[in-house]
């Protein structure tokens, strides 16, 4: 068997490839409860990220010709990245379980040689407490770190920490 | 039998670098210092976008840019993009970035004093075929300076991203070039443990690639991760 080609960082210079639409999955006019991603991302010492690509992909709504179900976004001078796309429902899991709405993240940025896996649950949702990745999770401050939370602009935000204090949940798979 | 939705194989020992590299200055604030949970592959993991081109153009020729021809030295990159399974992926979206020849990007952060080249842009986009080949033509990229340790330079290489047919599958590297000297004090490089893994990320010169008094050839094949045989036999 093959091993897959390794894995390098996408450096500080990866915005040559950067389109900003694609921060925004509505785009190609896909309807529905449109909801707003916001977030910043730190560092082990509190910095701003302020040059990594997040990426998000979505099983639900299904990818389609108008809804690609997944984006890219730049952070920018403010360590902040900000998508619009579709809420997902619930999605199937593995055997007889449904898994609580989420949407994967993929972080990519100098000083990552390897993309850094997570998850964006919604604050609120039912599901969350039965949630079969959330409930691999002990520590609820731990569990806090894939949670998104309403702004008062009706956003949802949740902020990703690379190292120390309050560090995200990040997932091989 | 392996279908679309099958989860990914697991990761093969020191195929992968090390997000903690401490010779990599930028990873010591930003590796994560706690161990990644391992979650099960569901259809968010063994799923991923698709991207055609009809909606997403393809860029195969980063040498020419409104027309004109860049500076440097003009060559065709060709391979192939197989699974861990060596089967071919097809169709299949590669984005392409690399420096111009004097080794400086067309980005606001580059301050490498070295010239900028107005018919050297640097962004690409191809596709691989219904066999999994994918080709384009550039300009060999010049090696540049960075700020990791005194006196540190990059490799020649030309950075990639692709996106396979799962959101496991997905990866970004870099490719390098033959007999590059740098290779041997780059820690980026240097950071895949397993030696045979690493060299996989050095192309090879081609002379059957290569189009006469035209540009020289090199070979790049990228190994995306396999999908298990027994989906139901995973954790
Ligand atoms: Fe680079």
């Amino acid at each position: 068997m093959l091993a897959a080609t390794a894995s390098q960082t996408i450096g500080p210079y990866w915005h040559l490839i950067e389109d900003d639409t694609w921060a925004d999955l509505t785009r190609f006019g896909a309807e529905g409860e449109t909801v707003v991603l916001t977030g910043t991302v730190y560092d082990g010492a509190g910095s701003l990220v302020t040059d990594a690509a997040i990426e998000i992909w979505q099983t639900s709504p299904a990818a389609s010709d108008i809804f690609p179900a997944f984006g890219r976004c730049r952070t920018d001078s403010n360590g902040a990245f900000r998508f619009t796309t579709l809420k997902p429902g619930p999605v199937a899991g593995l055997g007889n379980a449904q898994q609580a709405p989420h949407i994967a993240i993929s972080i990519f940025a100098r000083g990552l040689l390897n993309a850094l896996i997570t998850r964006l649950y919604f604050q609120d949702e039912p599901l969350n407490e039965t949630d079969p990745v959330l409930s691999m999770i002990e520590d609820e401050a731990r569990r806090r770190t894939l949670i998104a939370t309403r702004t008062a602009s009706g956003a949802w935000n949740l902020d990703i920490r690379l190292q120390g204090d309050n560090e995200t949940v990040f997932m091989e798979i | 039998m392996t279908t679309e939705a099958a989860p990914f194989r697991q990761i093969v020992a020191n195929s992968q670098p090390a997000n903690d590299t401490p010779s990599y200055g930028s990873t010591h604030l930003r590796h994560p210092a706690r161990v990644p949970l391992r979650i099960p592959q569901t259809i968010t993991e063994t799923t991923g976008p698709r991207f055609t081109p009809a909606q997403f153009g393809p860029m195969p020729d980063l040498s020419v840019t409104n027309g004109k021809q860049a500076q440097g030295e003009r060559i065709i990159v060709r391979g192939r993009v197989v699974d861990e399974n060596n089967r071919p992926v097809p169709h299949t979206m590669i984005e392409i970035w690399q420096a111009n020849a004097g080794g400086r990007y067309d980005h606001p952060g580059d301050q490498h004093d070295a010239p900028m080249d107005p018919n050297f842009h640097g962004g690409g986009r191809v596709f691989s075929d219904a066999d999994g080949w994918y080709q384009f033509t550039t300009i060999k990229p010049g090696a540049y300076p960075w700020r990791n340790h005194p006196n540190a330079w990059r490799p020649n290489h030309i950075h990639y991203s692709l996106f396979g047919t799962g959101f496991g599958q997905r990866i970004v590297t870099q490719m390098y070039f033959p007999g590059d000297p740098l290779l041997a004090l780059d820690p980026i490089f240097l950071a895949v443990p397993d030696p045979a893994a690493r060299d996989r990320l050095i192309a090879a010169f081609d002379i059957d690639i290569t189009a006469p008094e035209w540009a020289l050839g090199y070979r790049f094949d990228f190994v995306l991760r396999g999908r298990d045989a027994t989906p139901t036999e995973q954790a």
